[in-house]
């Protein structure tokens, strides 16, 4: 297009004049468009994931970026809205004042959902943490879809082994019960077949109850899960629906520390509201929260200590949402870092970073130089496997914070593995993609 | 004296009749078709098509779908977002479990069953008029997203229940970049558009404002409303069901029932109010309005200088603004943005006398 042949001119002009008059700006930036939303019903996930990830950025700049390569980003507003995502996935897609865009990080299955096959046809990383399409865990039918760390598959497998270890094995979990609190969303009823399947394999008794969207009055569930007396009760909920459950249990006199949460359910902003009720309730988490550290402390040292730091209000440094940010943006430098070391040390495009993206490892050693050991779990992705990790720790809300009360509790993911690609396949029909040969895939 | 008749004489009843009598009013409405159809696509860019002009076309032609009821034939309805998803998810099953159905055919089958479900949930207005009747459409809005979600067929047993675009292929010709996405749309909305002119001028058409302005009135005179009603429904239905399968498969690509909930109804039903109600015109203006000024306002605030105004803060202005800008503009004219346009016509046609 004309477009891309103006950017290569002015590339070359830039080059050229830059070559010639200092060299400052001759390394260039490599990009991030930010779909961020800081207003609306979801503002406390998206100003702390957000304010987290850029100040992660400003902190990677402050010391030298990636290999020279300093970082730049901008903000579109999406207030969690599909359409607004798509249009700021559009107006952000082209790069920065000649710097070229890495990844998007929208953080919403809907947007993440409309922006998929647009992110594959522009080339362009869509990363969903923690989140996103279970099936997209099969990069060989979606190359550039990276549901990093944990799919919805492997949290609800890892809380099922977690529940496992707590009953004394996975054998005793046979007629047990649980019962698994939804919201009444995509989202929600994502996990509800794997959850069945899990329930078949280790015949344990599953009852899955759904609250309607947003789950301000859960009275009726609540009384059904009096009845049922489940063991367990696992609680996939979002926003309000998270306090409103703890409450509700205790109204009922269901034991709270019976509750788990998943991984929306696992915030500061879940617990706290539901004040007393909410001491003891369960959650897993993929990273901690807490500011001990180091690369926390760099963060605090060189961004916030500056008086740059992204955050509103300082006290949320540390958190669950601005962790993940933190996480996040750990995730996406680290793929920057490695696709650099194929590609060279200057900005890339996003099928480059696509490729660092797919050869991300992260091991202890590495995770160390980071200061992010126990922080992000060890990651190792490949071309069939864009998720990587799999595994999560459970934390318990003391009443003022989350204490980390387990190691890493792994999903079983080969059991998973074919459910995945049974997906995957059926989407690729449907779609007429044919899925990439991983064994050539360098 | 650009903008004038003198001159143009109509010889026939036919040319007396034609919706645009004037021969300035064909030439710009030829060259406005003729710049969307083969100028556009060539100057276009990524962002225009997929984040401007497709919402634009879809969301015109949803608010075409409920102009044709409410401002059309007077039933008032808050059920357009739900009829837009059975639309969406109907041609999604008619492409997926019929091999080889052409694209166009599983639009229009989805069409026709949105049409069947808006004549179901217009039996009670045969009963009931008014803010009532909001009741039983408000019923379609909840009752048709909650079967969509609740029973995993509709969507191929999709783990998160939502629907995906099928290959957009027209006769062998691959349309799914931006260029050919907006093409399809395009395409669509003008064959949509020239049909609800035709129809509005029809006999039914004129049936429709008669009871519209006074049914009993419209009963007297031999008017059977139950047919003009539901007829206004279906066809209505249909509309929005077409809209809806453009709004998922050439604009998202990929969409959950939730995405038809009832704030899409209400922005379809506000694209109307501020457009023009009973216009065909005011869709296309109201879309507009909609779409584009908070793009624009959102553009402007991003060229302040960064951490002026903090980032929320700014959202919320934007918000402020659009909110006053409506306001100023139902207060300047209540009958919408086509009255204004209508207006400016009438005074063009004096100009330069006054009016």
């Amino acid at each position: 297009m004309s477009n891309r042949n103006i950017f290569r001119k002015s590339l070359l002009a830039a080059l050229v004049f830059g070559g010639v008059s200092s060299g400052a700006h001759a390394a260039g930036e490599q990009y991030f468009p930010l779909q961020s939303y800081r207003i609306g019903p979801y503002a406390a996930g998206g100003t702390g994931f957000f304010g987290g990830f850029i100040d992660y950025l400003q902190y990677v700049n402050a010391n030298g970026g990636v290999n020279g390569v300093k970082l730049t980003w901008s903000e579109c507003e999406t207030e969690y809205v599909v359409e607004k995502g798509v249009e700021c996935y559009e107006r952000l897609k082209k790069g920065l004042n000649g710097a070229p865009a890495a990844a998007t990080n929208p953080l919403s299955v809907g947007i993440a959902y409309a922006t998929l096959d647009r992110s594959t046809a522009d080339k362009l990383p869509l990363i969903t943490i923690n989140h996103g399409r279970t099936d997209s865990t099969d990069g060989s039918v979606f190359p550039y879809a990276f549901p990093l760390q944990l799919n919805p598959y492997s949290e609800v497998s890892a809380i099922v082994n977690y529940i496992g270890q707590q009953v004394g094995g996975l054998d005793k979990l046979s007629g047990r019960k649980i019962v698994t609190l939804y919201h009444g969303s995509p989202y929600g009823k994502e996990t509800s077949e794997v959850l069945q399947k899990l329930a078949d394999k280790y015949k344990f008794e599953l009852t899955l109850l759904e609250v309607p969207h947003p789950g301000n009055e859960q009275q009726s569930q609540w009384l059904n899960i009096r009845k049922i007396k489940p063991d367990y009760v696992i609680l996939r909920g979002w926003g309000v629906m998270n306090p409103v459950a703890l409450k509700t249990a205790q109204k009922v006199g269901f034991p709270v520390d019976r509750i788990i949460g998943n991984i929306w359910s696992n915030s500061e902003e879940d617990a706290a509201p539901a004040g007393a009720a909410a001491k003891g309730f369960v959650s897993i988490t993929t990273h901690p929260s807490g500011t001990a550290f180091p690369v926390l402390q760099g963060i605090r040292k060189d961004v916030v200590d500056a008086g740059k730091g992204n955050l509103a209000d300082p006290k949320r440094f540390g958190t669950v949402y601005y962790n993940l940010g933190v996480v996040n943006g750990i995730l996406n430098v680290e793929a920057v870092r490695i696709a650099q070391a194929k590609f060279g040390n200057k900005p890339l495009s996003g099928e480059q970073v696509r490729w660092g993206f797919e050869n991300l490892r992260l091991d202890d050693k590495r995770l160390k130089e980071l200061g992010a050991l126990g922080l992000v779990q060890p990651l190792r992705l490949s071309c069939a496997d864009h998720e990587g990790g799999g595994a999560v720790r459970f934390q318990q809300w003391d009443g003022q914070q989350w204490k980390l009360i387990s190691e890493w509790v792994q999903a079983d993911r080969g059991f998973l593995r074919p459910i995945i690609e049974a997906s995957a396949q059926k989407y690729a029909k449907e779609k007429g993609i044919s899925p990439r040969d991983c064994a050539k895939e360098s | 004296m650009l903008y004038t008749e003198a001159g143009q004489f109509s010889t026939t009843y036919r040319a007396d009749r034609r919706v645009f009598r004037l021969r300035q009013d064909r030439i710009a409405l030829g060259t406005l078709l003729a710049f969307a159809v083969a100028v556009v696509p060539l100057i276009g860019n990524d962002y225009w098509f997929s984040a401007i002009l497709i919402p634009f076309l879809v969301l015109s032609l949803a608010g075409l779908g409920l102009n044709l009821l409410t401002g059309y034939a007077g039933q008032l309805s808050l059920g357009s977002a739900a009829f837009m998803a059975a639309g969406a998810f109907a041609a999604y099953n008619f492409n997926l479990r019929i091999e080889g159905l052409p694209l166009l055919v599983s639009f229009g089958l989805g069409g026709l069953v949105a049409a069947l479900l808006s004549i179901v949930f217009g039996l009670p207005s045969l009963r009931i008029k008014g803010f009532y009747l909001i009741v039983s459409t408000l019923a379609a809005q909840f009752l048709i997203p909650w079967v969509l979600v609740k029973f995993g067929w509709f969507s191929n047993f999709n783990a998160s229940g939502v629907i995906t675009a099928p290959p957009l292929e027209i006769a062998g010709y691959d349309l799914s970049s931006p260029g050919g996405r907006y093409l399809l749309t395009l395409a669509v909305v003008i064959a949509l558009a020239w049909l609800a002119s035709n129809i509005v001028r029809s006999e039914l058409g004129r049936n429709w404002m008669a009871v519209r302005d006074m049914d009993t009135a419209a009963a007297v005179i031999g008017i059977s409303l139950p047919k003009a009603k539901l007829l206004a429904f279906g066809i209505s239905g249909f509309y929005l069901g077409i809209a809806g399968s453009l709004w998922a498969f050439t604009y998202l690509g990929t969409v959950e029932p939730h995405g038809f909930d009832l704030a899409r109804s209400f922005q379809v039903l506000f694209i109307i109010i501020i457009g023009g109600m009973g216009s065909i015109l005011g869709n296309f203006l109201g879309a507009a309005f909609i779409v584009l000024f908070p793009l624009l306002l959102s553009n402007l605030a991003a060229l302040l200088p960064v951490g002026l105004i903090d980032a929320g803060q700014l959202e919320n202005i934007q918000k402020m603004v659009f909110g006053a800008l409506i306001i100023a503009f139902l207060i300047r004219e209540p009958d919408g943005l086509a009255r204004l346009w209508q207006q400016f016509r009438a005074r063009a046609r004096r100009w330069p006398l006054r009016y």
